[in-house]
């Protein structure tokens, strides 16, 4: 062969940053621009998912040392069957994000410089794929910042709302408390691969290698999880997710929550499996519990949303709560020496971090069309949009139906293989898992069906029902680049869950690298129709025939009824005999998750209020009612309030140091150079 | 493919459609004696759906296609999950497209496109039945999953025709467990909750303030709502096969054994008979809950199916 998947990677990254010097050369003609960088975006991201899905086919794994870095310091790419995933993943969404992007960022034309947001979004997507591509400390961390710069200057884009600062500013500053943790992380790991004696063990490689005492682990590796949590946005460090992914534009969204949130999920398996390997059984506990909370709490705060975007934001939250219990559940399994279960776990949080970033994406994407149309995020003032909207509504909602895992779509397929995982617990050693384990499948379902629930609300506040806002905006379909986009993601959304048993065995190579184990071989006994993971007697699944079977009954049932002309009405509607009906009579995104709010209110800081004005003539017949809500995270006020607080009364105290006179200043030196000599010898 | 199982599997589906209404009407008539009321001939139920499905449709002027399409949905949806619980025998063609979890997200798919016609329309109404009904459908859900995991212990296995394999060939001691007394329970009171029977909600009603599942449909006419009355009667049928097949499995037909279909009818027909009038005498002898009432009944439902569990492991 005369080149190899890594040469394809690099060409792809090296395209990416091409298109940043290219960008400035158009600067007259944007729309020109729009087209030709997105475009090369588009083919540069298939170079990459063509490395990819050729890596993890042959399970190979390719190295390379790149003569930039500091002296003696060399940057070290890596391509495995992880990695290879990875690339993967990112790469189809960010083909879908460019096709799409070709026709969103056409609307910001006139409006605002559009250079900045080519440049940016390419500097992401490099930045991203050099991420899973960095198999040293340095090159990672530097991949890492580039990453999160980037991003930062995405969020930043419409910078002339303080809110988008704001969030920009909170994003920036949680992800640099998260960089730190895994600098430290790596710090340390170097640092005992090679006894702290030189520089030569910043390289995975050499991590790899060393054998770690378990408390040098144990602080290494919560140093990452803490790190990429804050990345990942788990729960408690979630806030700057639905503060961020709003204020960025869609096609930045759909990034963000597709693939940039993955990179953290890669960073833990990478961590955990690969250079760590041997630990105990109650990290993968730590790592699942985690996950529950996230998953449980991200689709309850989603619920109480009514900004469209900010509830897709919260589901990002919930679907990393659902990858970290596939990983949790294989490292605990992993710890117990039992591979084929491990691989079982490992490839349904793996196969749902692939899910969720196609229908994230689709989501998001849905969303920014919606935000095209109507210039509004708020779901209480939309309504009816099916109507307008025929393409964007059919393609939300085979994002809405494979994000609340309903078959036959992706979704489903990974929740129902992490349920088989953790009903193959009973075979654990530790009694208290046994007991958590029943709790978190419970927990899991209790996601999956608020999930349904919450996008019973999204779709139907936003797509169904009669326009709810005051003045009524001539809303037009979005362009066909948007349109393809999302017709992409939506065809992967339906080949992932109808055809699993193929993905899997695609997929292997990367239990087979990580955990030692495979479950392709049982999970295609009768043959590639069914899903049987671990054995057929025990469980099986077949996509297809569930959704040829609808197609079936549906279309049979369809033709029978209409061999005869029926004819069809068009009447008022009936409303149980109710005459006047109004727009406003809708149930809205706050009433619909209200039955919710009550019964699961005590996990939120809610503040609600009933104004009645005067009475006219009788105090039955309030003129005016004000009803006024505000849910509010309890985290921010327990966690995030205190700790702003003590670092702004440290900072003031501190500040009583700089007196603005010179004469101070040099007591000050006078005074430490006076210390130093004392205590330094 | 042989022929014989895909014989079977036609019939079991013949059967569910037909056998469906006989069974609402059996309830219906069970409830009109226990309250003193003549009551409709068993074969009301189809005369119902004659009637609508001879009916013109008259849809709300701001219908769209996805109002149209859930009946067609709901029916199917409704009908593959008949293919797939063993009602007859076990093993059929269809059995191994789902196992039990799958088969509880394809009841939830008809529940998610009826939640989405609810709203279609624009009234206060739909929205209302849309949001109390997936309040108790994620509420359901979590206690459903933790029976289906009791449940799955005994036998190590969510398929249903293994589970319904292995409790019928096993001897009655294995077979009573505390575990699955517990289970069992709990399913009972899911499958109220989830068929929306009195005391979560009460198919009779056209009350503004009380209906649930009414309130989502309460828009459709002519052959749409024939169709969707029509998935509900099955979907009670199914959940009554659903118990039948995961705690008495008696008499169920083996794998490709015809011979056995007729004695497997038979107790077919007493186990409805009885569960229909079971499920009568919970219902005259309680009183619709309030709403917020119902996440104590399926609060309570969950503790059983937990304690299911722990008795699985600390008894048995």
């Amino acid at each position: 062969m005369i080149f190899s998947p890594l040469d394809l990677a690099s060409l792809s990254i090296l395209l990416f940053l091409l298109q940043v010097l290219l960008a400035p050369f158009f600067k007259k003609n944007e729309r020109f621009m729009v087209n030709v960088c997105f475009s090369l975006a588009a083919a540069a991201s298939l170079l990459a998912v063509a490395a990819g899905i050729w890596t993890v086919e042959n399970g190979t794994t390719e190295k390379a040392i790149l003569a930039l870095g500091l002296p003696d310091l060399p940057f070290h790419l890596r391509l495995d069957s992880l990695s290879g995933f990875f690339l993967t993943t990112i790469g189809l969404l960010a083909f879908y994000v460019s096709v799409y992007s070709i026709g969103y960022v056409r609307g910001f034309i006139g409006q605002r410089p559009v250079m900045r947001l080519v440049i940016f979004y390419s500097f992401f997507i490099a930045g991203m794929f050099m991420v899973v591509l960095a198999d040293d400390a340095l090159f990672f961390l530097i991949s890492w910042e580039f990453m999160a710069a980037a991003s930062y200057f995405l969020v930043m884009y419409e910078d002339e709302k303080a809110e988008n600062k704001r969030a920009a500013f909170l994003y920036l500053v949680i992800a640099h408390i998260g960089a730190v943790a895994i600098l430290l992380s790596f710090g340390v790991m170097a640092g005992l691969a090679t006894g702290f004696k030189d520089f030569s063990g910043y390289t995975f490689d050499a991590m790899r290698a060393s054998h770690f005492p378990v408390e040098w682990a144990t602080a290494a590796f919560f140093l990452s999880f803490f790190g990429f949590a804050a990345k990942a946005g788990i729960i408690p460090l979630h806030v700057w997710l639905p503060e961020a992914h709003p204020v960025a534009p869609s096609n930045i969204s759909a990034l963000m929550s597709g693939v940039m949130l993955k990179t953290a999920i890669y960073g833990i398996i990478r961590v955990t499996l690969d250079i760590i390997k041997v630990f105990p059984w109650w990290w993968g506990a730590v790592v699942l519990v985690f996950g529950l909370v996230s998953a449980v709490m991200g689709v309850l705060y989603a619920l109480m949303q009514h900004d469209l975007k900010r509830l897709l934001a919260y589901h990002s939250v919930e679907n990393i709560g659902i990858i970290l219990i596939g990983i949790g559940l294989c490292m605990v399994f992993t710890s117990f020496q039992m591979p084929l279960i491990a691989a079982l776990a490992l490839t349904a949080g793996v196969y749902h971090t692939m899910n969720h970033a196609m229908f994230k994406g689709l989501l998001f994407m849905g969303a920014g069309a919606v935000l095209h149309a109507t210039h509004e995020r708020n779901m209480e003032e939309m309504g009816g949009l099916i109507h307008k909207m025929p393409w964007t509504a059919v393609l939300f909602l085979i994002g809405c139906v494979s994000i609340s895992a309903l078959p036959p779509f992706n979704g489903f397929v990974s929740e129902w293989l992490t349920f088989q995982a953790f009903l193959l617990s009973p075979s654990l050693p530790a009694p208290i898992l046994k007991l958590l384990m029943p709790i978190g499948a419970a927990i899991l379902a209790l996601t999956g069906a608020l999930a349904a629930a919450c996008f019973v609300k999204a779709f139907g506040v936003t797509f169904l029902g009669r326009w709810r806002g005051q003045h009524k905006p001539k809303i037009q379909e979005v362009n066909w680049p948007m349109r393809i986009g999302m017709m992409l993601a939506a065809a992967t959304c339906l080949l992932l869950g109808i055809l699993p048993t193929l993905f899997i065995g695609w997929m292997d190579t990367i239990p087979v690298q990580l955990v030692g184990s495979t479950i392709s071989e049982s999970a295609g006994t009768y043959g590639w129709l069914w899903l049987t993971p671990v054995a057929p007697e025990r469980a099986s699944y077949s996509g297809v025939i569930v959704f040829l079977g609808i197609l079936a009954v549906v279309a049979v049932a369809y033709i029978m009824l209409h061999v005869k002309p029926g004819a069809i009405r068009r009447g008022n509607a009936w409303d149980c005999g109710f005459e006047k009906l109004t727009e406003r009579m809708q149930y809205n995104a706050t009433s619909f998750s209200m039955p919710i709010r009550r019964i699961f209110g005590y996990l939120f800081d809610i503040k609600e209020q009933v104004d009645l004005s005067p009475q006219s003539a009788h105090s039955a017949f309030p003129k005016r009612l004000n009803y006024y809500l505000r849910v509010r995270d309890r985290v921010w006020g327990w966690l995030y309030k205190p700790i702003a607080e003590a670092s702004f009364w440290l900072s003031r105290k501190v500040g009583m140091l700089q007196q603005g006179r010179i004469q101070t200043y040099l007591i000050y030196s006078f005074i430490t150079i006076i210390l130093l000599l004392v205590f330094v010898k | 493919m042989k022929f014989l199982p895909l014989l079977m599997e036609i019939m079991q589906l013949l059967l569910l459609l037909t056998a469906a209404p006989v069974f609402a009407g059996w309830v219906k008539m069970v409830k009109c004696w226990s309250q003193g009321r003549t009551s409709p001939s068993l074969l009301q139920p189809y005369r119902d759906i004659a009637k609508l499905f001879s009916k013109d449709v008259v849809l709300a002027e701001n219908a769209s296609w996805i109002f149209r399409f859930t009946p067609y949905i709901v029916f199917g949806a409704t009908l593959l999950a008949g293919g797939i619980i063993p009602i007859l025998s076990v093993d059929l063609p269809l059995s191994a497209t789902a196992d039990v979890i799958a088969l509880v997200a394809l009841f939830a798919i008809a529940r998610f496109f009826t939640a989405l016609a609810g709203m279609d329309i624009g009234t206060a109404f739909g929205g209302m039945g849309s949001s109390r009904e997936m309040m108790i459908a994620s509420l359901a859900e979590p206690a459903m999953l933790m029976a289906v995991f009791t449940m799955s212990l005994a036998s190590k296995s969510t398929s249903l025709s293994q589970i319904a394999y292995v409790i019928a060939n096993s001897n009655i001691h294995t077979v009573l467990k505390p575990s699955l007394a517990f289970a069992f329970l709990a399913f009972v009171m899911i499958a109220i909750a989830e068929t929306g029977r009195i005391p979560v909600d009460n198919p009779a009603t056209h009350l503004e303030l009380t209906m649930i599942h009414e309130a989502m449909i309460l828009e459709y006419s002519g052959r749409h709502l024939a169709l969707i009355e029509w998935a509900g009667m099955m979907k009670l049928f199914l959940f009554m096969s659903l118990g039948a097949a995961a705690f008495f499995p008696w008499g169920i037909a083996g794998a490709g054994n015809m011979a056995a279909i007729p004695v497997a009818l038979i107790y077919l027909i007493i186990k409805f008979a009885f569960a229909g009038v079971v499920l009568v005498l919970i219902e005259t002898g309680l009183a619709k809950m309030r709403l917020f009432r119902v996440t104590e009944f399926l609060g309570a439902a969950f503790l059983l199916a937990t304690l299911g569990m722990l008795a699985h492991f600390i008894l048995e």
